[in-house]
Parts: C-alpha cells; structure tokens; sequence
C-alpha cells in the first residue's frame, strides 16, 4: 500500500462522514469535553481558595500539584483501573469499561492542570485587586466569584491546555476504557489499534481529525487571550 | 431601622503598627470630625498611607484603637478608600461601580439607578459600556473616586491620589473633591505635594518617621511651622 492510496483512503472517511468513524471521533468528544466540565467545576474554585488561603503545608500542595500536570496517563489510568476493578472499593459501581471510568481517569489528568494554573492565575490578580476588594468587604473566599470571572480570559486558556492533554492522551483511555469497539473506543486508542493491525487510512484519518482539533484549541486559546487583551488592558 | 446616626467622629487611640520589628507608626492619636479636607503630609515613608489603611481597616494596629462614634464595620460602612494607582476590575466602567455596590449588599434594582448616577455626577456616562481599564489615567482615577462615592461614604480615605496623573488630571481630581467637600463628605487624604496640600487642606496632619509630630489648621501649618521637620519639609530640604 502506498502512501498516497493511505491518505485518499484517508480523506474519504474524513469528507465523507463514516458512521463509525463518526462514532469514535463522537465518543472522544464527548468523554473529553465531559472530563474537562467536572474538571473545571471543581478545580476552578478550589485553585481560587487555594490561592487566597495560608495554612501550613500549602507550598507542599502546591508543588505536589504541579507535579501532577504531569502524571504519566497510564498512571492515572492505573489509579482509575485499581479503584473499578471488581474487586476495588468502588468494583460495585460496575463502571469499569464504560464511558464512565473513561471520564473519571480523564479528569484525574485535567485536574491539577485547571487547579495549578487557576491557582497562579487568581494569585496574581489577588495581588492587583486585593486593597480594593478587601475595602469594599470582599474578603478570603468572598472574594473567589470577582476573581475567577476577572480572571476569564487566562481561565479559558487553562481549560483548553486540561482539554487538549486529555484528548491527546491514549494510556488512561486504554486501560479503563478497555478499547471496546462502538463503545469504549476513542480516536488515540483506535489509532494505536489499527496501526498495529495494519489499517492505516482509520488510523491516519483520526489523526487528521486530532491535528485540526489540536489546531483549532490552540486558535481558540490565542483568540481568547488577545479579546483579553484588548479588553482588560 | 437602619442605624442613621453618624460615625464620625474617628478617633484613633495611641495607634501603633510594627512592620519588620520597627515602629512604622508610633502612637499616633487624633480626632477626624465631620467636614473638611484633612491632609496627611510628610516625606516617603513617614507612615501615611499606613495611617490611611490603619483607620480605613485594612490593616490592624499592634497597639492601640481605631474608634468610630458608630458601627462603621461590615457591608455598609460608610467609609470608603481611593488608591494611588487606581484598582480597575477587568470589567466595563458601570459594572466596576455595580460591583462595589453589590459588594456592600445593595439590592439589583437600585444598583443600576446609582451607579448611572455615579457616572452622570463624574462625568463618564458616555464611559459607561468600556472596559475600565483602557479609560486615561486620570479617568480611571475619576472612576476610582466615582465608585467609592457611588458607596455614600461619611468619610472618604485618598491616598495620594493624584501623584500618577499629569498636572490637567489632577487639577481636574482636585476639583472633584472640593465638589464632594461642599456635598458634606470628609476627606481625608495623604500627599507629597505641597502645592496640592495648601490648595486642598483645612487642617495638616504632618507624620515623621511614623510619628504625628504636627497637627494644625492648614493656614497656620504653613504660615508657622512648629517643628524643625516640618520646617525642612516645607523648605524642601531633605529630612531623616
């Protein structure tokens, strides 16, 4: 097979909207986008709280967050396998190789992205902001709502730097998802899949699919951080 | 009932506030009564804006109290502080001043009516839909004034407000509070400029290394100086 018959067969299933390759690419999606709300639901403002509190061992949190961004996924994927296993504490639930489980390994990647870089986002408008907010009563956790909606434009940024490592992550998707076809499978584990089975043009056209994804994040990102720009000064 | 009575006036009691194991203000006792233009003076690191930010309770005294005739803690507190470099919210100019007031608990529906009537009385409602922050220097000071008013304060803290403004924004500031004084707010207000003090001042408060060393009517702190640092000060010599 050569290579340009690899990315004709490619484009066809791109251009011409497959069902299953829909499918997956609707799965990724939706496993992904789901990770990064709950991620942001939570993490924005626990990153805010974490920003304005002092209690002892806060450096220590802080720099085991940081060094969460970057667990290895297979490690979150593992962490996530032990606690649904049928024999783990949360075997009962029965979610092991469901969306589900996928979804929760995800978000154990994204969160101490959306927690770290809202922590150090809130810090530093705390810091501009805090003689007024503390002179019109804002005070400690009051002051979180003014911060976090102040702090938009670089809190979109850290959304889309928590989506864009969980949709290119493959490790954690694989181990809990357990890549079942028309179920659990997403664009990086059908891509690992097929291109050990020799299928290159699914292969190749799902990472078609991702680079543009990844492109389009990072146009999003940028945009955001210019509207910032020209709106906050 | 809302309590209507008056805070002022503000007494401070042998205030002192340690910073970095020194005395950065020293027993300092004064009384703020209703009406005026009181001015802190005194060189860089004298203490005033620690004495601002002391009786506006921001900060806490080591030693000491900071006392007013009625309640003037919590949501509607009737005091309110201007900074130096205005704080602007990433936010459009109405919201900044709706934000304060939602702050200080007043309900949706009469926050939109004084906010439009903050921005009328300082002259920004064509101001009203931009981001606050790209307004000029001496606008965003407008607007930092705007909301502290918008906030029915007795008592409103400016610390030298106007020392980042060309000399235009700060004749134009200067005005402003002369405005205010006349609708029977009291200021009181910390500077370096001597010129901006003689103008403004109804009565000096000249600190030294923390230590309210000074404290008359502004006519007579000018014309006789009592002390030697006050002297220097108004002479322009450096003083330690």
């Amino acid at each position: 097979m050569d290579f340009a018959a690899i990315f004709k067969a490619a484009f066809a299933l791109v251009v011409g909207l497959d069902p299953g390759f829909l499918a997956i690419v609707g799965l990724s999606l939706k496993v992904t986008l789901t990770a990064v709300l709950i991620a942001g639901l939570i993490g924005l403002p626990l990153g805010a709280a974490l920003a304005l509190a002092r209690f002892p061992g806060r450096s220590v949190v802080i720099v085991c967050l940081n060094a969460l961004m970057g667990l290895p996924p297979v490690v979150a994927g593992l962490f996530v396998f032990l606690l649904l296993s049928r024999s783990g504490p949360l075997g009962p639930l029965g979610l092991l190789f469901t969306p589900s489980a996928m979804i929760a390994a995800q978000v154990i990647l994204v969160l101490p992205i959306v927690i770290a870089l809202t922590r150090q986002t809130v810090e530093d408008l705390w810091s501009e902001y805090r003689d007024h907010l503390r002179s019109v009563g804002l005070q400690g956790m009051r002051a979180i709502p003014t911060l976090l909606f102040d702090g938009r434009f670089a809190l979109a940024t850290a959304l889309l730097a928590g989506f864009g490592r969980a949709s290119a992550e493959v490790g954690a998707v694989l181990i809990v998802g357990g890549n079942i076809a028309g179920y659990t499978r997403t664009m990086t584990t059908t891509i690992t899949l097929e291109t050990s089975k020799g299928d290159l043009p699914l292969a190749l056209g799902l990472g078609l699919v991702l680079i543009a994804l990844t492109l389009a994040i990072n146009a999003v990102a940028f945009g955001a951080s210019r509207i910032g720009a020209r709106y906050a000064g | 009932m809302r309590d209507v009575t008056s805070i002022l006036p503000l007494s401070l009691e042998t205030v002192s506030f340690l910073g970095a194991g020194r005395k950065l203000v020293d027993a300092v006792s004064l009384v703020v009564p209703a009406g005026g233009v009181t001015v802190l003076l005194g060189p860089n690191g004298a203490g005033k804006s620690l004495m601002l930010r002391l009786c506006h309770g921001l900060l806490t005294p080591s030693e000491g109290r900071v006392h007013w005739a009625a309640s003037a803690t919590g949501r509607a507190k009737r005091h309110a502080m201007v900074f130096q470099k205005p704080i602007m919210l990433r936010r459009s100019v109405q919201a900044n001043i709706d934000h304060a007031l939602a702050a200080a608990g007043v309900a949706r529906a009469q926050r939109r009516e004084r906010a439009q009537a903050a921005l009328q009385r300082f002259g920004l409602s064509e101001r009203a839909t931009q981001p606050a922050r790209l307004l000029s220097g001496g606008e965003q000071q407008r607007l930092a004034i705007a909301r502290a008013w918008s906030l029915r304060p007795e008592l409103l803290f400016l610390d030298e407000p106007t020392s980042q403004l060309d000399p235009a924004a700060t004749r134009q500031i200067e005005e402003l509070l002369t405005g205010l004084v006349a609708e029977g707010i009291t200021v009181l207000m910390s500077t370096h400029d001597l010129g901006q003090a003689k103008r403004l001042a109804d009565r000096v408060l000249f600190l030294h290394r923390g230590r309210l060393i000074e404290d008359s009517l502004a006519e007579y702190f000018f014309a006789e100086p009592q002390t030697i640092e006050a002297r220097a000060f108004l002479a322009g010599d450096l003083i330690w």
